[in-house]
């Protein structure tokens, strides 16, 4: 392949391997700027744990899944592509699911079917045909942990607000303490209802635009 | 008044351009604007404009609001009275209304103020006068013993979220008032519905009547408890509990009539809204399944926010429909869901505000099909008028 023979003396940690890395965190981030995986951000983020093992979760399944069709991506044919990286991802999430049930089984409890909803998180398959297709296993591998992580961090974040005032706890520790509640503090029903989900993800967009003017499309 | 347009110039210079207080100055045109009409004149583009601008539309419907505010005073002492079993005169009562709707009031107006007046110096855009009308709005529809710091927080989300996400007064989506009780409605579900309507707080050596329950006519429905229901007049003039502004359909009235009069509220969406409500009451008349079905379709716009609702909430004229024809349809489905969450679903004994919410995001979508049934109407008749010359 061309790209393979243009750049023959790439370091592991070259500015632009950094930028696969970084840019997912900030102006390309998955959930911020692009939009996908919505679904699962408004479902498992009730709380910061599920959103942790959730986040670790998808880092792992993309990290590897992105590398696994990097190394077979001169022997898929194109036409039946889709289907590889399926069966890819989804061996993936069985592993995972595996894993979660054998050592935190409560939770693997409470992330119920959106384990096994990973399989069609839209950021998963999107970079995978977008980049691992084209583009050799240690430049794909850190793009899948890159993209992870900023969906993680979002997933966290979210958790982190929605935990604290929905149910006055972090980590299922009490968070807020006991004398506000004296006081005459309530937890927020709301912040558990999924709307509220969707609110906080449009507040972190609406700080991160604020934040970076270029991400405002004003076409 | 000399004196104090004096004051007014002589502190101008401050908060102008290079001034000491040049970030202050979206503050101080406010107040400026409240006090004096401002000496400013159209310098290009139409020159006529109408004495109706923002300030007195939304001081219209404030005075508008009067009528039902005092009644809810009133009443604030009156079901406190009658839940204890003492007797102590309409003045008196009135007195431990205004006690305890008054911090309401001035909670709502100071924290949703304060993000206005925020929101006004960093985007450098005038302080609209829109929030005087939702700030006095949102007290009016909930529970007198609704925790002030819970007025502060669902004001602030409503005025954030609601309005200033979309760009501030006139582009809302919602209707801010009903977007704050919402907020409160979800987040805190035990202080907004149940025995909240009547405060409760006991003196030494009071004690609550026996057989005190509290519950709205509505509730009272909800569980089938049609015996307990109080006559309609009573329903009428709103001596039943309720939210602080709602319960007295005669007060809501005089606001309706100030509203029409002075052609700030649609009556169109008023009278359309009744209609739906009569329409689906009546069918439910019809049906009579259960309790709840038998009672007569005008109860439906007696009990609860319905009045209220429909003559201060539903004409919005920012969120309701634009369209002449789309402002009926837009009434009548309002006043058609409204009674259908009352009888239907027993999670919510009252439908009034997530009617005009879930109408509020539709409007757009009617207006839509409204203006393009408009132009097809007009192209079939443009086609019908050539068709001669044609042959």
């Amino acid at each position: 392949m061309s790209e393979d023979s243009t750049q023959p003396t790439e370091t592991l940690f070259s500015v632009k391997n950094r930028k696969l890395l970084t840019n997912p965190l900030g102006p390309e981030n998955p959930i911020n700027v692009q939009v996908l995986g919505i679904c699962s951000v408004l479902a498992i983020t009730v709380q910061l744990q599920t959103s942790l093992v959730m986040a670790i979760s998808v880092v792992a399944v993309m990290g590897f899944a992105n590398v696994i069709i990097s190394l077979l991506r001169k022997g898929i044919p194109p036409r039946i592509r889709i289907i590889v990286q399926l069966t890819v991802i989804a061996s993936l999430v069985i592993l995972v699911d595996q894993l979660l049930k054998a050592f935190v089984y409560d939770i693997s409890r409470q992330l119920s079917v959106f384990v096994g909803l990973i399989i069609t998180n839209c950021i998963i398959m999107g970079r995978l045909e977008a980049f691992a297709l084209h583009n050799k296993p240690w430049p794909s591998f850190l793009d899948g942990i890159g993209n992870a992580a900023g969906y993680g961090w979002v997933l966290l974040a979210v958790g982190f607000f929605r935990e604290l005032f929905g149910s006055g706890t972090l980590m299922g520790y009490q968070a807020i303490p006991g004398f506000m509640y004296d006081i005459g503090y309530e937890n927020n029903g709301f912040m558990i209802l999924p709307p509220m989900a969707l609110i906080t993800v449009g507040i972190i967009i609406w700080v991160q635009r604020y934040k970076d003017r270029r991400l405002i499309d004003i076409s | 008044m000399k004196a104090l347009h004096d004051i007014v110039e002589k502190l101008k210079p401050h908060f102008e351009k290079g001034g000491r207080f040049e970030k202050f100055y979206r503050s101080f045109e406010a107040f400026e604007t409240f006090l004096f009409v401002q000496g400013n004149v159209t310098r290009r583009g139409s020159h006529i404009r109408d004495a109706m601008d923002m300030k007195r539309t939304m001081v219209h419907v404030v005075i508008a609001l009067v009528p039902a505010m005092l009644f809810g005073m009133w009443n604030v002492g009156a079901q406190h009275d009658q839940a204890i079993g003492v007797e102590t005169g309409w003045f008196d009562q009135f007195l431990f209304g205004l006690v305890r709707v008054l911090p309401l009031i001035v909670v709502s107006y100071v924290s949703g103020l304060a993000v206005e007046f925020l929101f006004a110096s960093i985007r450098n855009h005038e302080v609209n006068e829109g929030f005087l009308v939702t700030g006095l709005l949102i007290p009016l529809i909930i529970p007198v013993t609704t925790p002030l710091w819970m007025v502060a927080v669902a004001t602030v989300f409503a005025v954030i979220i609601g309005k200033e996400v979309f760009g501030g007064t006139g582009m809302n989506i919602l209707n801010p008032a009903l977007l704050a009780r919402a907020f409160l409605f979800f987040a805190y579900p035990s202080y907004l519905s149940g025995e909240v309507w009547i405060d409760t707080t006991l003196q030494e050596g009071q004690q609550l009547v026996d057989g005190f329950s509290g519950a709205t006519p509505l509730a009272m429905l909800t569980l089938g408890e049609v015996v307990n229901l109080p006559p309609p007049g009573d329903m009428f003039l709103g001596t039943i509990p309720g939210s602080i502004g709602e319960t007295s359909t005669l007060a809501v009235l005089l606001g309706a009539l100030i509203l029409v009069a002075t052609g700030v509220g649609s009556l169109r969406i008023m009278l359309s809204v009744v209609l739906g409500g009569l329409l689906m009451g009546t069918l439910f008349n019809l049906l009579a399944v259960n309790v709840y079905m038998e009672i007569p379709p005008y109860y439906h716009l007696i009990m609860g926010g319905f009045a209220f609702g429909a003559v201060f909430m539903a004409t919005d004229p920012v969120s309701a429909a634009q369209t002449g024809t789309g402002k009926y349809v837009y009434g009548v489905l309002i006043g058609v869901i409204t009674v259908l969450i009352r009888v239907l679903n027993p999670a919510f004994p009252e439908g009034m505000m997530l009617a005009i919410l879930l109408m509020n995001v539709f409007a757009p979508l009617i207006d839509h099909y409204v203006v393009q049934a408009n132009i097809r109407r007009r192209l079939r008749r443009l086609g019908r008028a050539r068709a001669p010359i044609k042959t």
